[in-house]
């Protein structure tokens, strides 16, 4: 058994109010391991009784150096490692990666592919939100809402399983394209949740919109202008709720983003109900695109034909011995990429999901970036959570919406 | 070349204001700048040209290069003109120092604390330079450089489970 050493509060001197150094206010430590930190974030508070003075966030629980790991393998091995990032939206690291390495390589990717990669980014922007949504619920003692949301989160977790084998840890979108076709009954899965998940919403805002016991914990808690979110890097939800009206897929959209109608919700509060308001209005938005991208849906290939980056398919490989070869390459060697460097960025259920990728002219990348957005939108905790209870901090780090995987990378 | 036309005046304001350089790819636009001008240039850039988000920062390594061993990115976005542009700042292997950017933008304060743990570029002036992602005790590492091995665990397995355990580095009591 270790002994417990005594510990000094002069780390964090310059960090407290003057009262916490003559013991007038009282530091409390809040995690790692605590329930309503959604996963290992220790926060050391600064407490004048129940009123937060200070908050300081200590991060790195989780840190896996990704970004080092990748580093040290080819560009498609190192995918596996995007959907280790944020844990709640796989499909959307994959895509975020793959747009970067195609941006680097210069590599076409088909129609239909672009077309797949919408409805799942979309399929997983929901996904993501009813985990936030349920875990929103819990921290605010709305204990159903968590079985709900998790009930639903079922079915998308069985179509990714349909697409790729795998319910959480997909690497189904590849440089090029997909890894392969979606299954014959992906359409009818879809098509079967679209039919249920409005009226599941709807439930869920009668559960919680008007609840008058919700909206006392909510309203006029964690305010957050549009200036103070841009200077901490804030982007997503977060951002587009302190009324800017900012998202990657309509201001430089992305595998064809720009052919589908649909809005941007956007409040002007910038309180954790607004937060909570703007991300129930995407479960609908994204329920649009899907639909409108599941009518279009083109039949064709799904995986480029540039060989040079894309593995042949498996029925080639047979009758082709330039096939053979190029499967040969690919899977031992790697491609080569340019040695420049790219930075690309998508639109993420949380914000801003941006790869810095630099090559080096052989098969593994120099360095690889992940500009997560959990990251910048935690980072501005001590500034809006100053002043309120500490109940009400466990409200606004819910509306956060944190993944500590996509911050400690 | 086919670099965005809004970006071209502002492409030449920091050329003649910080005697710059540039380079393209895909039509990415990154714009060298010296260590002493970053925050001028950075300020110029927020308040003139409405660059209102510094969407990343982060660095990379050259070793064995000495000079400059670090590229520290900016990657800056304009909200209103809805353009990008990317600031690099050579860094020198030895000492290897930035002013801090923190005064213009906020979020380059956790931003570079992780740089000053992941690459030991110390930013000046930095009002809380702790370690940030690493562990207290870590000490004077910088895992992302690339002089810095990629370690591993030696699996265990049960012919050979108590020779790896004798040699195997534990946290210290």
């Amino acid at each position: 058994m270790a002994q417990l050493e005594e510990v000094s509060i002069d780390l964090y001197k310059h960090l407290v109010s003057e009262r916490a150094l003559s013991g007038e206010t009282m530091l409390l430590n809040m995690g790692p391991q605590h329930p309503s930190t959604h996963g290992v974030l220790r926060l050391l508070l600064e407490l004048d009784g129940e009123t937060i003075v200070n908050a300081i966030p200590d991060i790195g629980y989780l840190h896996t150096g990704v970004e080092k790991n990748m580093e040290a393998k080819t560009y498609v091995k190192a995918e596996v490692m995007s959907d280790r990032l944020d844990y709640m939206n796989n499909l959307g690291n994959n895509l975020a990666y793959c747009m970067a390495v195609e941006k680097l390589v210069d590599l076409d990717v088909p129609e239909r592919a672009q077309t797949l990669r919408v409805i799942l980014a979309e399929l997983e922007r929901i996904n993501s939100h009813l985990v936030w949504v349920g875990t929103f619920g819990l921290d605010l003692a709305a204990m159903s809402m968590f079985l709900y949301a998790f009930r639903e989160r079922e079915m998308i977790l069985d179509i990714k399983e349909l697409i790729s084998g795998q319910r959480m840890m997909t690497t189904y979108i590849r440089p090029g394209g997909l890894w392969r076709d979606v299954p014959v009954e992906f359409e009818a899965a879809v098509r079967n949740f679209l039919k249920i998940f409005p009226k599941r919403v709807d439930e869920y805002e009668a559960l919680l919109t008007k609840n008058p016991l919700f909206l006392d914990r909510l309203l006029g808690i964690g305010k957050m202008d549009g200036a103070t979110a841009l200077q901490h890097g804030v982007t997503g939800p977060m951002l587009r709720a302190s009324g800017v009206n900012w998202d990657l897929r309509k201001a430089r959209p992305y595998t064809g983003y720009e052919q589908y109608d649909f809005n941007v919700p956007v409040a002007t509060e910038g309180d954790t109900y607004a937060r909570y308001v703007v991300r129930i209005q995407e479960f609908r938005e994204s329920m649009k695109i899907i639909e409108q991208a599941l009518n279009k849906l083109p039949l064709g290939p799904v995986r480029s034909d540039n060989r040079k980056f894309v593995p042949p398919p498996r029925s080639e490989i047979g009758v082709s011995m330039e096939a053979l070869i190029h499967h040969f390459k690919l899977w031992t060697e790697g491609f080569n990429a340019p040695n420049a460097s790219v930075y690309s960025a998508v639109e993420s259920p949380r914000g801003e999901l941006g790869v810095y990728l630099e090559g080096d002219g052989g098969p593994k990348p120099h360095r690889v970036h992940w500009r997560t957005p959990s990251f910048e939108n935690l980072s501005v905790l001590p500034e809006i959570v100053k002043g309120h209870l500490v109940a009400d901090l466990i409200a606004i780090l819910a509306s956060v919406d944190i993944v500590l995987g996509d911050i400690d990378r | 070349m086919n670099m965005d036309t809004k970006l071209e005046p502002i492409v030449q304001a920091l050329q003649e204001k910080f005697n710059t350089s540039i380079e393209e790819f895909r039509s990415e636009v990154h714009v060298f700048v010296n260590p002493a001008d970053i925050v001028s240039a950075l300020t110029l850039l927020r308040d003139k040209y409405d660059f209102e988000l510094l969407s990343a920062m982060t660095a990379t390594d050259y070793w064995p290069q000495q000079s400059p061993r670090f590229h520290v990115i900016y990657q800056l976005s304009s909200l209103a003109r809805n353009i990008t542009i990317q600031l690099r700042v050579p860094v020198d292997g030895v000492d290897p120092k930035i002013p801090t950017a923190t005064g213009v933008y906020d979020v380059a304060n956790w931003r570079e604390r992780e740089l000053k743990d992941m690459f030991g570029i110390i930013p000046e002036g930095h009002p809380d330079p702790r370690i940030l992602l690493l562990p207290e005790d870590w000490g004077d590492k910088h895992p992302l450089r690339k002089d810095f091995p990629l370690g591993y665990e030696e699996v265990q397995f049960t012919f050979n489970f108590e020779d790896i355990d004798l040699r195997k580095p534990y946290a210290k009591e």
